[in-house]
This record gives C-alpha cells, structure tokens and sequence, in this order.
C-alpha cells in the first residue's frame, strides 16, 4: 500500500515521531530501574515504578519536544531573514509586495514546488533556502539529540527509592490540563489579534468612518497602487475610501436577517408551545427528532437547496406573475434569481430548529404551578399560554429570538449560494442583495495579494461581524440575567 | 356570604355566566382555543413539510447519480491495429489510436451514418474518455487482442440522463391507420388511411397558440408602459420649454435618455406585434404544409425498422427525415407502426432528435446496461460529468477529520477535566468558562479568518492542506467537547471520587483512574456530535483555500485537497444536468456519514448512560 509507505516515509523523518518513541522507551527503562534500585521490592519505593518510567521519559522527550515547538514557529522568519540578508543586492529593490513574491518562490523552489518565475537569482536564493533548510534541520536533529541524551542521564541518575516522582509527574500533568484549558482562551486572543491587526492595517488605507457609513461597496475596482510614492499612495486612498463603504452589506445582511426570523420565530415559538403544552407524548417523540435533524442538516445543504430549488420557484413564480400584472395593470414585478427572499426563507428553515429548542426549554421551565393556577380561573389553554406562560418566559424566548439573530447574522453558505453579489442598497426582498459574509468569501476565495487592500477588507468585516454577533450574545445573556424570575 | 361585587359596585347579574352572551362568549373562546392549537400544530407540521420537501429534493436526483449507463460496446480488437508486432509490449499497446478504435466500433453499430459531422456527434454520445477506458481494459487483459469482445464504456453524461427519462417527457399517439411511406431513406412522405396525423396538426397549432397568447399579455403591458413614457415625455416638454438654463440642460438629457428608451419599446412591441401576427395567421388559415419547427415539440414516426422525424404535416400525411432508413417501403398497417411526440422542444433541450433516436437504436439493440456507478465513488474530481467522482473529497474529509480528533478530543477532555476537576473557582476560571461558552456562538467563518491570518501567514502551513483545515475545525469543535465533556464528569457522583481518595490515590489518579472511565460514554457521545458539526462545516474550509480543483485524491494530511462539503458547494454551481445530480448524490454521502455518527451517539447513550 503506497498510503502506508507514503505515511511510514513522513514518520521515519518527523522528529516529534522519534521523541515520542523516546518517551516510550524510556518509560519502560526508568520503570525497571526504579525497580532494580528496591531489588524488586515496589513497597519500597515512595512512588509507583509508573511514575518513575513517566518521570524518565519526561526528562527525555519533554525539552526537546518544547524546542521543536519552537523551532517550528521561529524558523520561517529564521529563514526568511537569511535570504533577505543573503539576497539583500536584489532583495532591497523590490517593493514590499514582490519580497514576498520572491521568498514564497525561494521557498516553493527549495521544496520542489512551482514558483511564479524562475530566473537566476530565485533560482539560487531556491539553493540557499535549500541548503538552510538542510543545515537547520541537522542542527535542529543533533540538538534534540545532545537534549534527550542529557535529560535521560540527569533523570536516570536522579531515580531512587526515595525520589518523589509522582509529584513532579503530576504537576507536569497539571500543568498539561491547565494548558489545554488556555488554549480556548488563546483561540479568542488568536482571532481578536488577528481581526485587529489586519483590520488595523485596512483603516490606514481606508478611514474607519468611510468603512462603517459609506453607502458604496464594490470591491473590484479599488485602486492598488504599483509604487509607494506620495501621490499614489494618496490617490489610491481617496478611491478606495469611496468603495469600501458597508452599509450595503449591513443592510443586506439586516434585510436576509428579518427575513429568516420573521419565518423561523412564528414556525419555531408556535411549534415549541404546540409540542410542550398540547402534544401528545408519541407526537413529541416523533417531532423532536425532526427538529433535530433539521438542525443538524449541514448549511452547503441548505444553501444548495436555497439556489436550486427554492431561488428559481420563486423566480418564476413572480416571472409569471408578472406577465398578468403587467397586461392588466402595466407594471412588472421583477424577481432576481439570486432574491433575497430565498436566502432569508431558507436560512428561516434553517434556524427554526434552534429557536423551537430554545423556547421549549424555556417555556417547560415555567412552573406547572402557574399553569394550575390559571387553569382554575376558568382559563383555556390557549388563554394561559398566551397570557401566563408566554409572559413569564419572555425574558428566555427574547434571548432565544437575538441568539437566532445573531446565528442568522453569521451564517455564511446559504447566502453565499443562494444571495447574490451585487450590493445592493435596497429593502426589496425580490432584490439581490448581498451579505457581510458573502463579501468576505468573495473577497478571500482565489489567490489575491495578502496585504491588498481587497483581502485586508475582508478581515475588517470579519471583525464587524464577530463584534456584531458577540454584542448580540452579550444581550442576550443579559436579558435572561435581568428579566428572568426566579420561581423556586 | 358576600356577593360578586364589580368595579362600579352594581351587584353582578345572577346569569353572568348562564345568559345568551355567556354562551356566545363561551363559544369564541373554545373557538380561540381550536384555533391556536391547530395553529400550533400547522406550525410543527410546515417545519416537518419543510424537511420533507427539502430531503425529497434531495433524494429524487440524487439517487440517479448512483447508477449510470453503459454501452457494452462489439469492438473488434485486431492485431494490426493495437500491437501490430505481436511485442505484447505494454508501452506499445499503450500507444494505440484507441479512439480510432471506438469510433469504428460505433460506426459499426450504426452502418447508415455518413459524413464527418454526423460521426463525430454520434461518438460524442459516449464520454469522451472511451478510449482511454478501452486501453485500461485491454492493459488489463492483452489476451482481447485480436478478438472481437463486448467492452462497457461508459455513456456521455447527457446520454445516460437520456435513459434516466430526464430530457424530456415522451408519450405515443394512437394511431389507426395504414401507413404507406413513399421511400426508404432522406426525406420521404408518409400517407395514413386515417386522419392519424390531425393530432400532430393540433398539437402545433395550441403549442403556437399559447406562445401568441403570452405574447399578446407582454405587448398590452409595453403598450401601457408606452402610454406612461409618452406622458412622461409630453410633460418634461412642458418643462424644457419653460425651464433656465442649467436646469433646462439636465432636464433636456433625460428627455433624451427616455425618447430612446421609448423608440426601444416601440421597436420591441413592433417585433412581437409581427410574430404574433405571423402565427395568429398560422392559428387562423392552416397552410397547406404547416412546418413543424424546433420551438414546438417532436415528432417521430417508427415504422419497418426504421425511425422518420416529421418536419412537415401536410393535408394527406406528414413530410419527413429518415433517421435511421426503413427497411423497407411497404404499407404498414395500424399497430405496426408508431407516432410518438417528444414534448420538450428540440431548441430547448441538449439532445437532438437525431441523438434521440440513435441511442434509441443503441437501446433497442440491447447493449445498453445500467450499472451501478462505481466511478462515483473511485475518483476525484472532473470537469466531465461521467467522471467526476468523490473519493478525493471523502479522503480530504477524512484527513481533516483525523487531525481534528487529534487535536480537539485530548485538549477539550483535558481542558474539561481540569476545569471541572480542579479549577479553583476565581476570577480567572470564570474568564475562561465565560470564553468557551462565547466561542462556541462565534460564526464558523470567523474560525477560517483566523486560520487564514495565523496558520497560513503566520505559522507559513500550506494551504488547502487537510492538516490546517482539521487545526481550524479543532478550534471551533473544543468548546462543544469542553461542554460535553464538564457535564459527563459532573454527572459522576461525588461518592467515587471519594472511594478513591479514601484508598490513598492521589486528586489526578482519582480522576483519571475513577472518574475519567465512568464519564467516558457521555465525553464520547459530546466528541461525535462535534466531529458531526465539522464534517458538515464549510465557509471556514473556504478561508484556508480547501476550495481549489483537485483532480488527485489526497494520500495524506499534507497533500491539497478539498472536503466533501466544499465539493458539494462547487458542484452546485456547475450547470450541467448531470452535476446537480452529483451534487445531490454527494450530499446524500454526507447525510449517511452524519447519520451513521448520530446513530452511533445515540446508540453509545442508550448503551452506557448510567442514572446514579
């Protein structure tokens, strides 16, 4: 099998495949030693032979497992500033964009990749970046090497009957948990820098205020300056301060938004106090599921379902509509085939599962007290759902309607499949309009220059959106902390 | 006792509840009541009709994508033409014309198709990869050299939709009559003894007919649009006439601008007047010969083994085009000959009557085989319909798939064990927990910038590569794992961590030991429904470039590829018939996967859920 050669070939050469097998063996040494150092007699150790094996092994493959984390990190701008130091006759005359250019083709011809031209210098710069590929690694083996050798004698030495292993082991552990709990916290610092930063770079080249308020968007004709002079440089930010402007897009976004709730939020309550006040148990047994296959159905789904099934229905519709609105009373009601209203009903199907389970929690979490009590008033069902039930869980199905909003709002394949690209400023819903996360696929999808003020565009609204969503969820939270009655 | 005493202090009347209005105010609440529970119950039946409609979509073209036609093609597989010196070399069997081959095959299938043009449609009707097929076939097995063998290849894709009944609806007409052709083959003239022709005649007049009725509706529309630009017109003449001049100019331009928009109308409504006109005359005085057009529907008669195409109906039978020549032209009588109509006009389909009826031939002689489609399943992607295929995309899933396991089930467990297990609850804990309950509302789109910033132009990773895809997907599956998995530990009671404590095992053994193992089932079931979340996740996958057109089927986590929701999302945008089956068919893959998941979750609940 070449899939099991091709991966046997990957490991023989992966240093963190060797240190792992490192660990391995070391356990087993440092767990016989520990036992030949008591003459077998495991009571007398203070801690488990495990724990001394585990404690070996550490020692061994431990350091040399952070160096390469950190080796793997640092060495492409090692590498990249080599070459620009080797390199730096032609290096230094190209402007920003092309230095790049040339260290991704240096790199592409080290590895045996295609590079975007292949004249002498990146032919050679291809050699160096080679040969300090090469260089680094068995700098990089040997190092891992002299490491695990002297981490292996230190611990070795270091095993005794008396030795607390167990305690150094578990701290290490815990301090592993503790890691892996960060890294949830490392993925919000990753996205916020990493919003910030791009977005930071695209509000030099285009005012944050053009950007929030600006009535125009059409990415494509922004303006890349080829040099860096001052008059480039201040033409291309007057143009593109007239093309990046996003209210287009948030009023695209809204118009979809209200769409899909005013679908989801009737269907989804409805259902929600139809299955948890009136259902009967084997009607709930069957519903739920569907519910919940609704939900879990993936959105390439949806979005498939909204532009070939759902898009052209209403098109034609409307295009027949049309011909009798038009002889008899002179006007046409043109429907896009990429109509807001499609996206914004699917997206609407979509998210009725997720308000459905939302209410149903909430409304199953009024007391059956209350619902006793109006019942011997002399109301009917009805009556209580509407005017005891629904009331006590506002607060919870408020939270529910702005969570769904703010799902609605991130929701990306549906739109991207189904809404169109024009961005139009418009509250047609037969219209096309297009959406914030439409916009940052289009602008990110194909090979684009990274630092282009088009992809740099994309990143400020990715932060639009993730401060959108986030402020949303952020009132919803608050919304149950403050309304919500405590009945217990 | 007190009496019911209301706001105004009147005592209430005795028939507050037993009066005509009582009754009548009883009846709209019960009538409420009714209403709000059929309400309610219309609303769960919408979302079911809503998953039903859109499962259904689904289904009813996806399934035809699971199987495809084959011609078992009679090629003669001689000697001179493959490996004319009997080397058996594989390089040299390799290097035959094999094309050459299948085309003389088909010619000799359909010895009555001459001329260049008509050969080369006829060998369109396969894929256009025959020949390539035909070489593996016979690399395989150079013992057919020589030989005359039945070799399947596979269908053009519209062909095989053909088959599949999804070009167009075709019904025949009965007919009574003795029918006598006037020749064997090119255009000949068929008389029926009955009027069995009046049907074809109808049917292009209503079809004629209909088209002028639509067009009368949009030329009374563009009449009114006319009447309102005429007024439009007339009264910024008004204007000019009286306006200054800076205004005068602007107003004049849109006089201009609507004056030409006008001509435009008028022209337009010129034209339709004239064809409806034209076929209005057509409706009223039937000529002699009436055409019988590509916009109208088809039709074929079959008669002594042969097929005629109408193109014309004339008062005593129709004109025609032998597709494929009569046998002979002796009178046929009724239940021996055959009209059928083809209801999708010719201009609007991707088949040709000709086509049609050539792979009727190929039908009728019974080589044409369904199969089940194995390439489907085998190969990447095509630009070719026949041969576009899943298995690159089901591989990248699957890498990215591993990778993300990986990754995100040893942290999220580690992180829930620690969260859950240890954490002293401060500031900070609450910070993270506070965190990982926001990421998880975080839109998936924002994970694939993220991995675009910092896994491809921080950390350099390739792109389109499983292995950045599954570190995105981990990313965004942790908080679902971290959440599972808190309330599988906190479901365990408190009594088996203190057995193990009170035997002398330290915090971590207990838990890792005791706790870990009895809360397992419920961390797995979390960890399967996330893997379920990310199978199915696209846009993130968008953002790190797992989109591109890759023909090979990945062989590891580094290799380009894409992932079978992305392939779903840009088959969709293919045009081709045939592709939007596919992409149905693929979605179908999908659903199995997350099905066999969700069951897989349900069934490990069933199985291991402990109530303490």
């Amino acid at each position: 099998m070449s899939f099991f050669a091709h991966l046997a070939g990957a490991l023989l050469v992966s240093p963190l495949f060797w240190l792992i097998v490192a660990f391995i063996v070391s356990y087993y040494i440092g767990k016989a030693r520990a036992l030949r150092v008591v003459n077998g007699n495991s009571r007398d150790l203070h801690s488990l032979p495990g724990f001394h094996g585990s404690y070996l092994g550490l020692w061994t493959a431990l350091p040399g497992i952070l160096v390469l984390t950190v080796f793997t990190i640092a060495f492409p701008q090692l590498l990249n500033s080599a070459l620009a130091r080797e390199f730096a006759d032609t290096f230094s005359l190209l402007p920003e964009l092309q230095q790049q250019a040339f260290l991704r083709d240096a790199n592409a011809i080290a590895s045996g990749g295609i590079s975007s031209s292949s004249d002498e210098v990146r032919l050679a710069a291809g050699a160096y970046a080679a040969s300090f590929r090469a260089t680094a690694n068995w700098v990089l083996a040997g190092g891992l090497l002299l490491l695990a050798g002297a981490g292996f004698a230190y611990a070795y030495n270091q095993i005794s009957a008396a030795k607390r292993t167990r305690h150094v082991v578990e701290r290490v552990s815990m301090g592993a948990l503790i890691a892996a709990s960060a890294v949830a916290i490392l993925t919000t610092v990753g996205i916020v820098f990493s919003l910030v930063f791009e977005s930071y770079l695209f509000f030099q080249k285009v005012p944050i205020f053009d950007f929030l308020f600006g009535l125009h968007w059409s990415p494509q004709s922004a303006y890349e300056p080829a040099g860096a002079s001052a008059a480039e440089l201040a033409e291309a930010a007057s143009r593109n301060s007239e093309v990046f402007g996003a209210i287009p897009l948030l009023a695209g976004t809204f118009l979809i938004t209200l769409i899909a709730i005013s679908v989801a939020a009737p269907i989804g309550l409805l259902s929600a106090v139809y299955l948890s006040d009136y259902a009967s148990q084997r009607v709930r047994a069957l519903a739920k599921p569907v519910l919940e296959i609704l939900a879990g159905i993936p959105t390439v789904v949806y979005g498939f379902f909204a532009a070939l099934t759902v898009a052209p229905y209403i098109r034609d519709t409307f295009d027949w509509l049309s011909i009798f609105t038009e002889s008899w009373f002179g006007f046409v009601i043109p429907a896009s085939s990429e109509s807001a209203l499609a996206a914004g009903v699917v997206m609407g199907i979509m998210i009725i599962p997720f308000i459905s389970s939302l209410s149903d929690d909430v409304i199953n979490a009024v007391p059956q007290s209350l619902r006793d009590g109006s019942a011997g008033l002399g109301a009917t069902k009805s009556e209580t759902i509407l005017k005891v039930v629904l009331p006590a869980a506002l607060p919870g199905i408020v939270s529910a309607l702005i969570l769904a909003i703010s799902r609605a709002v991130g929701e990306t394949m549906i739109v991207v499949m189904a809404a169109g690209l024009a961005a139009n400023l418009t509250f047609n819903p037969l219209d096309a309009v297009t959406t914030v996360t439409v916009q940052i696929v289009t602008l990110l999808v194909g090979d684009q220059e990274f630092d282009s003020a088009k992809t740099l565009a994309a990143f400020a609204l990715g932060l639009l959106l993730f401060c959108v969503t986030l402020a949303l969820n952020v009132f919803a939270l608050r919304v149950v902390q403050k309304y919500r009655e405590q009945y217990d | 006792m007190t009496d019911f005493v209301d706001m105004s202090g009147r005592a209430r009347a005795a028939d507050l509840h037993t009066s005509n209005d009582a009754h009548e105010r009883l009846k709209v609440r019960y009538r409420r009541e009714a209403s709000f529970k059929y309400l309610g119950m219309s609303a769960v039946l919408l979302a079911v009709f809503f998953l039903v409609l859109l499962l259904w979509t689904v289904v009813s073209s996806g399934y035809l994508a699971f199987t495809y036609n084959y011609v078992s093609l009679p090629v003669t597989l001689s000697q001179a033409d493959i490996d004319p010196e009997k080397t058996g070399d594989a390089a040299v069997i390799g290097n035959a014309n094999f094309d050459a081959v299948v085309r003389d095959s088909m010619s000799a299938v359909f010895p009555f198709i001459e001329g260049r043009q008509d050969r080369r449609t006829l060998i369109g009707l396969l894929t256009s990869d025959a020949g390539i097929q035909l070489r593996a076939a016979v690399l395989e097995n150079p013992s057919l050299i020589g030989k005359t063998v039945n070799i399947p290849v596979q269908l053009d894709d519209v062909a095989d939709l053909y088959f599949k009944d999804q070009i167009t609806k075709r019904e025949t007409l009965p007919t009574t009559g003795l029918l006598t052709p006037s020749a064997t083959s090119g255009t000949i003239t068929l008389s029926s003894s009955e009027a069995d022709f009046i049907r074809v005649r109808n049917v292009i007049r209503d079809n004629i007919a209909e088209q002028a009725e639509v067009m009368n509706l949009r030329i009374a529309g563009k009449r009114r649009s006319q009447a309102r630009m005429e007024g439009d017109i007339a009264s910024m003449e008004a204007q000019v006439a009286g306006a200054a001049e800076p205004e005068r100019s602007a107003i004049q331009l849109r006089l201009d601008t609507a004056r030409s928009a006008l001509q435009g109308v008028l022209a337009e409504i010129e034209t339709m007047g004239q064809k409806v006109a034209g076929i209005e005359n057509r409706v009223e005085n039937p000529g002699v010969n009436e055409p019988v057009t590509s916009e109208v529907p088809s039709f074929l008669v079959k008669l002594n083994g042969g097929v005629v195409k109408i193109t014309s109906v004339t008062p005593t039978g129709v004109v025609g085009e032998a597709l494929v020549p009569l046998a002979s032209a002796t009178p046929v009588p009724a239940g021996q000959w055959q009209l059928d109509i083809l209801e999708k006009p010719e201009a609007n389909r991707k088949l040709s009557d000709r086509e049609i009826v050539w792979l009727d031939e190929l039908g009728s002689k019974d080589i044409v085989e369904t199969r089940f489609n194995s390439v489907f399943f085998t190969t990447g992607a095509s630009r070719e319909a026949e041969q576009a295929g899943i298995l690159g995309a089901v591989m990248g899933s699957f890498f990215t798939m591993l990778v993300t396991l990986l990754l995100s089930f040893p942290i999220g467990v580690a992180a829930a064990i620690y969260l859950e297990e240890f954490a002293p609850k401060n500031r900070i804990t609450q910070i993270i927990e506070v965190n990982i309950n926001n990421l998880a509302a975080v839109p998936s789109i924002v994970f694939g910038l993220l991995g675009l910033a910092m896994f491809l132009n921080i950390f350099g990773l390739p792109r389109s590569a499983p292995l950045v895809g599954g570190m995105v997907l981990a990313l965004m599956t942790l908080p679902t794992i971290i959440i599972a998995g808190r309330a599988a530990l906190r479901s365990v009671p408190p009594s088996i961590r203190e057995a193990a404590l009170g035997v002398g095992a330290s915090k971590l053994q207990a838990v890792l030991h005791h706790v870990l193992p009895l809360a397992m089932p419920g961390i797995l079931t979390g960890t399967i429904i996330g893997m379920a979340q990310a199978l199915g996740e696209t846009a993130p996958l968008l953002m790190i470039g797992m989109v591109a057109f890759i023909v090979d089927v990945p062989g590891g986590p580094l290799d380009p590829s894409t992932v079978l929701p992305v392939q779903i999302f840009m088959w969709a945008d293919f045009p081709e018939q045939a592709f939007q089956q596919k992409t149905s068919a693929a979605i179908l893959v999908l659903l199995a996967f997350l099905i066999a998941m969700n069951a897989i979750a349900v069934v490990l609940r069933k199985q291991f859920e402990r109530r303490w």
